[in-house]
């Protein structure tokens, strides 16, 4: 089949997808949609659709992002735009089905928006609700759209046209267009991708490989899973591109086994590549012959490091190796190897379908294209979100993300992942690009970005993300082995109350050491969090230092207790305390016996708000 | 070979293409601390000790760094000394720091580069110090693997990997709980490990020590007994008594490494119940004989057989010429092929 015929075939399905006689139900089932419950809704549609005799198609499409809103259910009603639904569950599904499909009640108070031409009543439209209207969705684009499980989909909305265009093009030219789009590496490090792929095409050596790195490991990172479940195609064709630029014949696709659906899809999506003449001999009969390897990762989070994820393709152990020599010079087994990101590959395929000036059309000077992150902490609305590079965090966290939960007061955001540095409220107005987050002591990462609020301690948090970095450590240099162990060490004190004069100092000293001794990325980073929280909430750890928790988060530092003149003698405490700490009898005062106390903190909760009796203190 | 000229810390010295600035720095005499490195190895990078500065590229580890014409080295800068010393501190509070009980006291590495680098206890009081202790493995006849004094350079892994071939051994776990270990963390004597010892003579530090080896008086070079090879080799002696057997890196035939039986299998030597005569069987027990009595007894005995009749098996503890002399005589003087050689069985 030539790609005409393909093009052909994929506008065919989709057109009678869209004109279809038949409402059209498209539920979210990525993973985060499946966690939020999206199994059950299907299941529930399906009954309520026989249940009713509705006829109706259902299909299962990957995540638009808005986590926060999930399971999220749109139905396409011949004549009508379509409607999205969020906070479904099995009964509102069967409720859609009889008020919506049957007798046209659209319910608009559970609608989020509506997607296509037209309106409805009391709905907006989707792409206008505070969440989505800063968003520039390209990466993300056919996500929640299309059905990840089948190419015609992809096909139909430009897919493969960029590597069909590739294939037409010089080698250099498509380097050229990639080095004119802006392109920089989406893992985090922001190696301009063009100058990767360079070294890689000139370097001597064959065969050559590319390595598609979907090892995600930050915690509270998704970016990559969501677009390998909802758009597997949009990654296979950078990938693609990627190997006909450098002149490889094979392919590899790094994935953690923790993404079964991703791994799954990945699977369906290259079946069908297969099928199609996309993937194997002679592709598109250009004479360029491709194969694709799916690599499981067995879940180290080094290994995302690339020369970590080349030993560990290789069957070795995941530990990284110094560079020089660079995977582009001496990668796998030894060959040129260029390793992209996830997203990398995604801008690629993008750049070759719609051109360099076409991508570099948002961005900052150096920080071109848009940027997917996982939104996640103390914000109201949290999800996958695209922006423009260059765009301030404060839009980010209070346009997009609808400000702190609760209303309350905003602290920091985390950029970056686990390695990423905390940043406090006076620098919200800085743009998101490589260079700004680097200078503020941060780093752009894959794309995690944690906020946190007033009720975080910076010091705890400082102490949770070095505790990740240090068990995530290789084990194999001294300075991330043993270093980032002195640290946690130190800030376990510090948290502890058992915080010694002169460890803040002495923390800084390790943590610079670290960055600048140690191997790989994981050790030279994993010093961030202590770093930018010293610069920009040292207070918090001099608080600590004189026995204070100002958070009132590190349990060493609180005790509970109850303000006598507020405390009715209800019981309800004295009740609820796990460990019988709290003593009095009936309308007399309670109170804690601070040995026995745990600071859970469950007296607080339960005490009646008109009380008011027990609180929470810090300090002497 | 191109020679290529450098500056390290202002001295010109000279190196061969191919050589790190690691390399090149210790042969000129410049000292600069290093832990993983190991001329029989290939440089891994790990230790993050060897760091220098090179004009226009800033930090970098030296070890894996080639020298390249007209370099500017240097071995000393602010940065260099904090991540360096940090480094060492780190790794001298998370060590079991008894040396005078250990074996490797006065030749550990460890102490060399402290040393250099200049430890101050005020400092390492500062530092949150381990109080884990793992246990020793005992498990091997002939050395002990003590992972509370390893610094994980790696040396052991590399060595079992690059010049035994066996890979007995890898790192395993992740972070703070890293160690050396074998394949589902057994004790050594029941992993691949062949007991060459040859991780043993490499150990930087005390994490693999002999047992029963004790620091000779005098070395006598030798060769090893054991088979054809001949593998060069020092004998650690006091008295008349040999206490260490170490192989000899200028032999060609083995260039300093040794097999187990080699380097720990001495005992025989001075042992009571060693032959040191032929013995001839009269009247159903051996007598202690001379080598004349012994030999003519045997050639007397051979002249009864021709041919067939005979056949002569030998020893891979023979040389090569001996093995040729007696396929020579099997041959040529009993007239037969039936010669063969213990190491074919």
């Amino acid at each position: 089949m030539t790609f005409e015929e393909l093009e052909r075939r994929a506008q065919h399905e989709w057109q009678a997808l869209k004109e279809s006689s038949v409402p059209l139900i498209q539920v979210g089932t990525a993973t985060c949609g499946r966690s939020a419950g999206a199994s059950a809704v299907v299941d529930a549609l399906r009954e309520a659709l026989q249940k009713e005799a509705v006829p109706a198609l259902i299909m299962e499409v990957g995540c638009i992002g808005l986590c926060f809103a999930e399971p999220l259910v749109t139905i396409h009603k011949p004549g009508r735009p379509a409607i999205c639904y969020g906070h479904v569950n099995p009964e509102r599904a069967t409720q859609l089905v009889s008020e919506y499909l049957l007798k046209d009640n659209p319910l608009s108070d559970w609608a989020l928006g509506t997607v296509g031409e037209g309106s409805v009543e009391g709905i907006p439209e989707l792409f206008q609700i505070p969440v989505l209207k800063p968003q520039v969705r390209r990466i993300l684009r056919n996500c929640g759209f299309i059905d990840p499980t089948n190419i015609l989909h992809y096909v139909a909305q430009g897919g493969y046209t960029g590597l069909a265009r590739a294939l037409g093009m010089e080698r250099q030219q498509i380097i050229d267009e990639i080095r004119r789009a802006g392109l920089r590496g989406r893992g985090g490090a922001g190696f301009p991708t063009w100058r990767k792929w360079q070294f890689c095409l000139e370097a001597p050596g064959e065969p050559k490989y590319v390595v598609c790195n979907a090892d995600e490991g930050d915690p509270g990172a998704f970016m990559n899973r969501s677009l390998l479940e909802s758009d597997p195609h949009s990654v296979l064709e950078g990938l693609l591109i990627d190997g006909y630029t450098i002149g490889a014949r094979e392919g590899y696709i790094y994935c953690r086994a923790e993404y079964p659906l991703a791994l799954e899809r990945l699977h369906i999506a290259l079946a069908q590549m297969r099928e199609h003449g996309l993937v194997g001999e002679n592709i598109l009969g250009s004479g360029f012959s491709f194969d694709i390897h799916i690599k499981e990762g067995a879940g180290a989070f080094v290994c995302g490091e690339e020369t970590a994820l080349i030993a560990s393709i290789e069957g070795r152990r995941g530990m990284p190796r110094p560079r020089p020599p660079f995977p582009a010079t001496s990668g796998l087994w030894g060959r040129p190897t260029v390793i992209n990101n996830v997203e990398t590959l995604a801008g690629v395929s993008l750049i070759l379908q719609k051109g360099a000036e076409w991508f570099a059309q948002y961005g900052s000077e150096k920080s071109k294209g848009t940027k997917t992150f996982a939104l996640v902490g103390k914000v109201k609305r949290a999800g996958l979100i695209e922006v423009p590079l260059g765009i301030t965090l404060r839009e980010i966290v209070y346009g997009i993300g609808g400000g702190i939960l609760g209303d309350k007061r905003f602290k920091a955001v985390q950029t970056g992942g686990p390695s990423g540095g905390c940043l406090p409220e006076s620098l919200l107005d800085s743009p998101v690009d490589y260079e700004s987050l680097t200078a503020a002591g941060s780093i752009m990462g894959s794309g995690g970005m944690v906020v946190m609020d007033e009720d975080t301690c910076m010091v705890d948090v400082a102490r949770y993300f070095l505790d990740f970095t240090q068990k995530e450590s290789c084990g194999e240099c001294v300075p991330c082995r043993l270093g980032t162990k002195q640290m946690i060490d130190i800030l376990t004190d510090i948290t502890a109350g058992k915080g010694r004069v002169g460890d803040v100092e002495l923390l800084q000293e390790v943590a610079l050491a670290v960055k600048k001794g140690s191997l790989c990325g994981l050790g030279q980073t994993a010093p961030n969090p202590v770093l930018t929280t010293i610069r920009y909430f040292r207070d918090e750890y001099e608080a600590h230092e004189q026995g204070r928790c100002p958070s009132k988060v590190c349990k060493a530092l609180i005790r509970y207790r109850i303000v006598p003149d507020k405390c009715k003698g209800c019981q309800i405490c004295s009740r609820a305390c796990p460990v019988g700490a709290i003593s009095g009898e009936r309308r007399q005062v309670h109170t804690i016996d601070a040995v026995k106390c745990i600071r859970c903190g469950v007296c607080l909760e339960v005490c009646p708000a008109r009380f008011g009796a027990v609180e929470c203190v810090t300090g002497q | 070979m191109k020679t290529l000229s450098l500056t390290i810390d202002g001295v010109a010295v000279t190196a061969r293409e191919g050589m790190s600035v690691l390399e090149c720095a210790l042969e000129a005499g410049i000292y600069i601390p290093h832990l993983c490195h190991h001329p029989d190895l290939k440089p891994v990078g790990v230790c993050r000790l060897c760091l220098v500065e090179i004009a226009g590229r800033g930090m970098t580890i030296s070890c894996k760094t080639p020298v390249e014409e007209g370099m500017v080295v240097r071995t000393e800068s602010p940065d260099i000394e904090l991540a360096r010393r940090v480094a060492v501190e780190l790794l001298i509070v998370n060590h079991h720091a008894d040396c005078l009980s250990c074996a490797k006291d006065g030749a550990c590495k460890l102490q060399e580069i402290a040393r250099h680098v200049g430890i101050e206890e005020e400092r390492l009081q500062r530092l949150r110090r381990t109080t884990s202790t793992l246990p020793v493995d005992s498990s091997n006849p002939f050395f002990l693997r003590d992972p509370n004094r390893c610094v994980l350079c790696g040396i052991c892994v590399r060595t079992c990997e690059e010049i035994v071939g066996a890979s007995a051994i890898d790192y395993a776990f992740r972070g703070y709980a890293t160690v050396i270990s074998t394949l589902g963390n057994r004790p050594i004597v029941q992993s691949r490990c062949e007991s060459c010892g040859e991780c043993v003579a490499r150990c930087p530090v005390g994490a693999l020590v002999p047992r029963q080896e004790r620091n000779p008086a005098r070395e006598v070079r030798s060769i090893c007994a054991y088979c054809g090879v001949g593998c060069g080799l020092y004998l650690g002696v006091r008295g008349n008594q040999v206490v260490r057997v170490r192989g000899a890196a200028e032999s060609p035939v083995n260039r300093g490494r040794l097999c187990v039986k080699g380097r720990y299998g001495h005992a025989y030597i001075g042992h009571p119940e060693r032959l040191t005569t032929p013995l001839i069987r009269r009247d159903g027990r051996f007598v202690e004989a001379t080598w004349e009595e012994a030999l003519d007894l045997v050639a007397t005995r051979l002249a009864g057989y021709r041919g067939d009749q005979f056949a002569a098996l030998t020893s891979a503890r023979c040389t090569n010429e001996e093995n040729y002399l007696l396929q020579k005589f099997t041959r040529a003087v009993m007239g037969t092929h039936n010669i063969d050689h213990c190491a074919r069985l």
